[in-house]
């Protein structure tokens, strides 16, 4: 594994060590699928000089997403901000309000335009003209279409922004969209709620690496992260083949991590890689604290995979 | 008189718009107005309660958690199961998780920028911040060479030209007080703390399944059976608290002392502060219905800043108003009797409706909620840690007690709680090994559908008091649901009476330096810890239907 002499020189006037940023191109690397041999291409793409500029827009969405997002560790999130993003525009860690708050989104927009990438978190109030959701004056429907309009690329993160998220399960009084349909935008669609930092960091790396979106699938989801369900790459799926499954929380099964379908894991119709990357760095994942899942990477879920504890 | 709109208000959860009058150099109105409805409660009906945690924690991803385990315990209440100690101190551990994550971040990444320059930090002397930091504890990783690397870095930063989240801030501004030395020590701690609030989540994700939005409550307890049975996972969590404490005690709670030292004016005068508290208490210490609990925390209800006199909370007091809302006029309701018809209008009108937030009332009086109504509660009940903590506080500062009262007070209570959580926490895992060693493995208690029932969860959470009021039909399903959340409490509008809530209390009166660098305005915003996403009230905007909750 042979990393550029420019390579290392750049990451050194980033101020972050070789070692970490090696160790998080690796893990990025992986997360993609990609072959080791491509860790220095990943590095190469991690470390360009001008760092690429994001701009990250609020709208019907709980923040969820963005506190995913700042649990990343591979690379850290004071990296991501200050080393290998221009984060221009991101409500919840920005400095200025007001007017001032304004200022830095017009002025990124204008000067990066059509080079920023857009990560929307949340979905699009439409309903009376979107007056359910307003930033600055403005509706949240207005500024996703102009936004979009602009933008290099649209990262949809979470399931808000994907497919219109909880304000948009049934009977949807604010018909809350998601950001493509609102908008009619071709958008990536890392779906979760929320997803993953790991998938959200490899879905950013892999377009600058590769200059290009990663393979999707029919619901604009990276086949690298939603290739496969829950089902098939569950630790308990051995007990599933074995018939041995929780029958009520807290039963001797549920101490032996036994199998959850019968308490209504979703497992089969979820598309994910929680099984295998699981969240907070490998601490844990709904399934393994001993609850079904709830389906939470599919469109519209709160409607198609509920109710939860029912089984399929 | 000349009005100012801030919008959008940053650094919070969701979407607010402030708007206040400038005369004379000070704040002399204010309105807070949520700008966003998203329509939860009218999505929960008919559905399984069972669904209800997962669809309510939706409400916020900042304070994760709080809505789930409000939900569950009206769940529980509803259909009268009492949970069993290994699942009440399950629960107490990943709630107490939360305020270990969230209170600071809010102080951090949330408000620090209201007080810390960080233009100014690149002046400083690295071996002066040195010398700052020894002063107020020994925390590793702060040596002059330590200061230097972060000030490089952030030299780098600005060199680049490409100032991301730092662009635009109200740098220079006269009063950010601190010196340079002061500012760097806050800019290394800001970024030690976004790499430390990994390991926070990490602790709730160990019995939570994952952070944010856990996954691993049930009605009658908590699934995480196997997680909770090994000891493994209980030392990991010992692990991760003992380094959360050490962060605590030698770099929050001393940086909130820095701070306030440089802005005591603040406190003597009572800037920023309300006038009335309501606190539900926190971590329960036995099972039962939420009148027969007994808190680790003790809550109440304290008027007119008499700390001599708490009451005991009367679910009854509550009601919620519409009046300066976009909803139809009505009387004041208790939530379990709520009536909402939206207008499909939602103008801002200084004189008229504002907000998508109703105007919760106790007894007809607006209330402050969050970690200042929480610990002065503890503080009037005689609660020990509590006490000792604020004493200690005021004395390091040399201020009485009436600087509580204010933007302060409020910073100041925050890390108050934190610490005097924290604290407790350990004795909680010694509690759950002893309950593992006695064999008492029970995690899930076994309950039944009643057929038609209420029920309401009440607990404090990191933005003060939650609580939640479901109604269940015959059929086993949600006929009704409310949320009355903290930051309805303390950001909804003024009430019939022409009372402002409490964050409008808050501002009047402000210092404003510069009408154009509203620094002062949001300093008091963000004491608050708005979350606007959670505040935001069911409307049916297609029947206009006007919904009975029956009171239990």
């Amino acid at each position: 594994m042979e990393i550029k002499a420019e390579v290392l020189e750049k990451i050194d006037a980033k101020g972050v060590s070789r070692r970490d940023f090696i160790k998080y191109a690796t893990v990025v690397t992986s997360v993609l699928g990609l072959a080791p041999s491509m860790v220095p291409k990943v590095a190469e793409a991690m470390a360009i000089k001008k760092r690429p500029t994001v701009i990250w827009l609020h709208f019907a969405e709980c923040t969820g997403c963005s506190e995913a997002f700042i649990r990343s560790t591979y690379p850290w999130i004071d990296q991501i901000v200050l080393d290998v993003l221009n984060v221009a525009y991101h409500e919840t860690i920005m400095a200025p309000s007001g007017h001032n708050a304004e200022k830095s989104l017009n002025d990124a927009m204008k000067e990066y335009d059509g080079k920023y990438i857009l990560v929307c978190e949340g979905g699009i109030p439409t309903k009376n003209d979107g007056i359910y959701g307003k930033v600055g004056g403005h509706t949240m429907l207005d500024i996703a279409k102009k936004a979009t309009k602009h933008a290099l690329a649209t990262i949809c993160v979470g399931n808000c922004a994907c497919f219109g998220g909880v304000q948009a399960a049934a009977p949807n009084p604010t018909k809350a969209m998601s950001v493509s349909k609102a908008t009619g935008t071709k958008t990536v669609n890392i779906a979760g709620c929320p997803p993953n930092a790991v998938n959200m960091v490899a879905t950013v790396v892999h377009f600058l690496l590769l200059g290009k979106l990663p393979a999707l699938d029919d619901n604009g989801r990276p086949l690298f992260a939603y290739g496969y369900t829950i089902h098939e790459k569950c630790p308990r799926r051995a007990h599933y083949e074995n018939g041995e499954f929780v029958k009520k929380f807290g039963d001797k099964g549920a101490m032996k991590g036994y199998c959850l379908a019968e308490m209504g894991c979703k497992g089969p119709n979820t598309y994910n890689n929680c099984p295998i990357v699981k969240f907070n760095d490998g601490t844990n994942w709904p399934i393994g604290a001993g609850h079904p899942c709830i389906g939470c990477s599919e469109p519209n879920f709160w409607d198609t995979q509920s109710p939860f504890y029912e089984p399929i | 008189m000349a009005k100012y709109t801030i919008d959008p208000i940053t650094r919070i959860e969701g979407h607010l718009r402030i708007d206040v009058e400038i005369e004379g150099g000070k704040v002399t109105n204010a309105w807070s107005s949520a700008q966003l409805f998203r329509g939860l409660e009218i999505i929960l009906q008919g559905r399984d309660p069972r669904d209800a945690p997962w669809i309510t924690q939706r409400a916020c991803g900042v304070c994760t958690e709080v809505h789930a385990l409000a939900s569950i315990r009206a769940l529980d209440d509803a259909v009268r199961v009492k949970i069993p100690p290994l699942a009440r101190i399950c629960r107490n551990l990943v709630h107490g998780a939360q305020f270990l994550h969230d209170h600071p971040v809010h102080f951090y990444v949330l408000s620090a920028l209201d007080w810390v320059d960080v233009v100014s930090a690149l002046k400083a002397d690295p071996k002066a911040t040195a010398a700052l930091a020894g002063q107020l504890s020994d925390y590793p990783n702060s040596g002059a060479s330590d200061f230097k690397a972060v000030q490089d870095k952030l030299k780098t930063f600005v060199a680049s030209g490409q100032l991301g989240p730092f662009a635009n801030g109200y740098w220079g501004h006269k009063d950010y007080r601190l010196p340079p030395e002061a500012n760097l020590l806050a800019v290394s701690h800001y970024l030690m703390l976004l790499r430390l609030q990994v390991k926070a989540a990490r602790m709730m994700a160990l019995f939570g399944g994952k952070n944010p939005h856990i996954q691993s409550y049930c009605t009658g307890g908590v699934t995480c059976v196997k997680d909770l049975l090994d000891v493994d996972r209980l030392a990991e969590f010992l692990y991760y608290l003992k380094e959360m404490q050490a962060f605590i005690d030698n770099v929050y709670i001393p940086d909130v002392l820095a701070v306030a030292s440089f802005y005591k004016d603040w406190g003597a005068r009572n800037i920023g502060g309300c006038t009335n508290f309501l606190a539900y208490g926190n971590f329960p210490q036995n099972s039962g219905r939420y009148l027969e609990e007994k808190m680790f925390l003790p809550g109440g209800v304290i008027m007119d800043r008499n700390l001599g006199k708490i009451a005991d909370v009367n679910p009854d007091m509550i009601t919620e108003e519409v009046t300066r809302a976009w909803y139809k006029n009505g009387p004041a309701l208790p939530p379990a009797k709520g009536v909402t018809q939206p207008l499909e209008d939602a103008r801002f009108d200084y004189d008229g409706k504002y907000s998508w937030f109703k105007a919760p009332r106790y007894n007809g009086k607006p209330m402050e909620v969050g970690p200042l109504a929480q610990v002065l509660a503890a503080f009037a009940r005689g609660h020990k840690p509590t006490k000792d903590l604020v004493v200690a506080v005021l004395k390091h500062l040399n201020v009485p007690a009436t600087a509580l009262f204010s933007t302060l007070g409020r910073t100041a209570a925050r890390a108050i709680e934190t610490k005097v959580i924290a604290d407790e926490m350990a004795s909680w895992v010694t509690e759950a090994i002893g309950l593992i060693k006695g064999g008492k493995l029970e995690t899930a208690a076994e309950w039944k559908w009643p057929g038609e029932t209420m029920g309401y969860g009440l607990i404090d959470v990191p933005r003060g008091a939650l609580g939640h009021w479901i109604h269940q039909d015959k059929d086993n399903k949600i006929g009704n649901y409310q949320l009355v959340v903290p930051s309805t409490w303390n950001l909804g509008p003024r009430d019939a009476k022409g009372q402002v809530g409490p964050v409008e209390e808050a501002l009047i009166g402000t210092p404003i330096a510069d009408p154009k660098a509203p620094l002062e305005i949001i300093r008091t915003v963000h004491s608050f810890d708005p979350c606007i996403a959670c505040g935001v009230h069911v409307i049916d905007p297609d029947t206009n239907e006007v919904r009975k909750f029956k009171v239990c």
